[in-house]
């Protein structure tokens, strides 16, 4: 256990060490500059910017000054917002993507386990199919589209959610809602295949001749098992509210991570665009471990040793 | 049992020969023998939804790639005069397909508003520059179409080639092979596409290509790897390289068509994963540009309007709905057709 687990952290320094140099060399093929207004600037007042950002150094230099700065927590300067730091940047903004994120990972998760349960419960009944519906739906319906839908059909024209900001919870259903959509689809066929399969097996049938409640057979018996490959789902579906919130934070103009990520994309801040890359890749290198020692505590049968695949 | 065996009189000359022609040929297999692929295919059209997402697929191909030949419109042809203009289809009137547009509670024909003659009619209505949205609609599926089906086809050589490689070289090559797939997917797939997205700065079809497939592949390499370290100590394998079978004719002959199946349903499920995320990158800006048009694009202009002119949107996007449910059903399809024992 032990062994593996640096091993693993290993590999998530290895990977995070490669996602840095290869952002910082491809940000610096690139065109664009901190400059704002190149043509009125004097040539010493250029270069007096360019030493600001660092810019006058060397490539290689400036390469060696910025993994540096990353194990002391800095990842540089901010080209659009001139002397804000990334890191001030990112952590300023993660209050709003981290609860919108949560809120659509439990929403998400829980109703999923709920649909997907009804429709492996009631298996080829209409509950089934309307459930299966509603998941392929989730899947086939765009995040951007789904939340452009919410806001205008919810938002505006019934007025039961504020349209856009961040001012309060009420500010956050909408935005949770379109958020949830994809994990409530994925959990649920997930649940549904898994809980189809375990409530054929033999202990089920044993339960069921000892004469318990469907409830109770449900509960105790097939939920509990089908919930522990659940665990392997969280980082793909962390990966996907990553995705998902960039472009719903940007609909309802949510003050967060992937709000800012778009911006910076549209406006060529390539050290917040370097410094939101290496954070979301940390989030999810972390995510996966945390999720590989978990099942592995919840699930005995699966080994951490390293060796399988 | 006794005295009835006793009362049966058995003469030789009850029996005779049989002819060996006449009488049923047990060898015979009275069914036709099916292929593995005729089996597939009727288990296929046997699943309904399945095969209806294959028609409306087919469907959609034609009209994307072949739809400009009947409906001869050009997509980038600007009228402003005619700009914003509601759907309007002749003879037809249901609300939505007539031309009149609610203008502050009243219905009003927009089309002569803006001093329309009775031949100008938009079946989809227009954008923004007075472009005809069904031409432009037509022409973003080809382009969004185009973009999936290039980036799946690379996918798949990459992944399958690394696939098989890497587990038919086992060992040190497999491991090093292994970590790179997994530091590959640990990274955000949508950050990396983005990179690549603003590497390559100017956006367009190359660098969304580039970009899609440079992280899609993940899965169908690690897909390939298991099947190929599962096939290859089997005898058929082993009888190959007795007979002195070099490698890539082996991965090439016997290792590939026992791979299809996989290869084939993991293609379906990358296709509308593409789409997706052509879509996605187009709709934030980074992807393809006008004039050009994607769904993504045509989504994202449509949504500027979206309070008033709704149809703007919801054209486009019903478009990219029905792509993604048709593709994702009918890979669950392929799915149970290529293996009804699997449990998915």
């Amino acid at each position: 256990m032990r062994k593996y687990l640096l091993k693993r952290i290993f590999y998530l320094f290895l990977t995070l060490f490669i996602v840095a140099t290869v952002t910082f060399f491809l940000m610096k093929l690139m065109p664009g500059t901190p400059l704002q207004n190149e043509a009125k600037l004097t040539a010493s007042e250029k270069a007096s910017i360019l030493a600001q950002y660092g810019l006058d150094k060397p490539v290689w230099l400036q390469y060696l000054i910025y993994i540096g700065g990353i194990f002391k927590g800095s990842l540089g300067l901010s080209f659009q917002f001139s002397d804000q730091a990334v890191s001030y940047l990112i952590g300023s903004r993660m209050g709003p993507s981290m609860q919108l994120g949560g809120q659509a990972m439990v929403i998400g998760v829980v109703f999923g386990i709920i649909l997907g349960a009804v429709g492996a419960i009631r298996k080829d009944t209409w509950a089934d199919r309307l459930a299966t519906i509603l998941s392929i739906l989730g899947i086939a319906v765009p995040s951007f589209v789904l939340a452009i839908l919410l806001q205008y059909y919810l938002g505006l024209k019934m007025g039961w959610f504020p349209v856009a900001g961040w001012e309060g919870f009420a500010y956050t259903i909408l935005p949770t809602l379109a958020l949830a959509a994809s994990p409530l689809a994925e959990t649920a066929r997930f649940i549904r295949t898994d809980m189809v399969d375990v409530l054929s097996s033999d202990y089920i049938e044993l339960a069921k001749a000892k004469g318990l409640s469907k409830f109770g057979i449900v509960y105790h018996h097939a939920l509990r098992n089908s919930l522990i490959p659940m665990v392997t789902l969280i980082g793909p579906l962390a990966a996907a509210l990553m995705t998902g919130s960039m472009v719903v934070e940007n609909i309802f103009s949510v003050p967060g991570i992937g709000e800012q990520f778009v911006k910076s994309i549209l406006v060529n801040d390539y050290p917040t665009i370097m410094g939101v890359t290496i954070f979301y890749s940390a989030l999810l290198c972390l995510l996966l471990l945390l999720t590989d020692i978990v099942y592995g505590i919840i699930d005995p049968r699966i080994r951490l040793s390293g060796n399988g695949d | 049992m006794a005295d009835n065996a006793k009362n049966i009189e058995i003469k030789p000359g009850d029996f005779a020969p049989l002819d060996k022609q006449v009488g049923p040929d047990n060898e015979k297999i009275a069914a036709p023998s099916l292929t593995f692929g005729q089996d597939v295919w009727r288990r296929l059209k046997s699943n309904k939804t399945a095969f209806t997402s294959f028609i409306v697929l087919i469907f959609l191909f034609l009209v994307a790639f072949g739809g400009q030949a009947v409906y001869q419109h050009n997509p980038n042809d600007q009228s402003p005069k005619y700009a914003n203009l509601p759907p309007k289809i002749p003879g037809v009137n249901i609300h939505g397909l007539n031309g009149h547009i609610k203008q502050s509670g009243q219905d009003v024909d927009a089309y002569a508003q803006a001093g329309a003659g009775k031949d100008v009619h938009y079946t989809l209505g227009t954008d923004y520059l007075g472009r005809d949205l069904l031409a432009r609609i037509m022409y973003g599926t080809r382009v969004s179409l185009e973009i999936a089906l290039i980036a799946t086809l690379i996918d798949l050589t990459i992944g399958v080639t690394f696939g098989i490689f890497s587990g038919w070289k086992g060992g040190r090559v497999d491991m090093f092979m292994q970590r790179i797939i997994e530091i590959l997917s640990s990274v955000p797939s949508l950050v990396v596409m983005v990179l690549m997205a603003t590497a390559f700065q100017k956006t367009g079809m190359a660098s969304i290509i580039a970009a899609l497939a440079i992280i899609n592949w993940t899965t169908m390499a690690r897909l390939t790897r298991a099947q190929t370290l599962q096939l290859k100590n089997q005898d058929f394998i082993l009888a190959a390289r007795t007979l002195g079978e070099s490698a890539p004719k082996i991965a090439w002959k016997h290792l590939l068509p026992n791979l299809s199946s996989v290869i084939i349903i993991q293609t379906m499920f990358t296709i509308p994963n593409a789409i997706f995320f052509e879509a996605f990158l187009s709709y934030i800006g980074i992807g393809i540009s006008s004039p050009q048009a994607s769904l993504g694009t045509l989504i994202s202009d449509g949504q500027k309007n979206f309070q008033f002119l709704p149809y703007q949107m919801w054209y486009p996007a019903i478009v990219l709905i029905i792509l993604m449910l048709a593709f994702n059903l009918l890979g669950d399809g392929m799915r149970d057709a290529f293996d009804p024992k699997s449990k998915r």
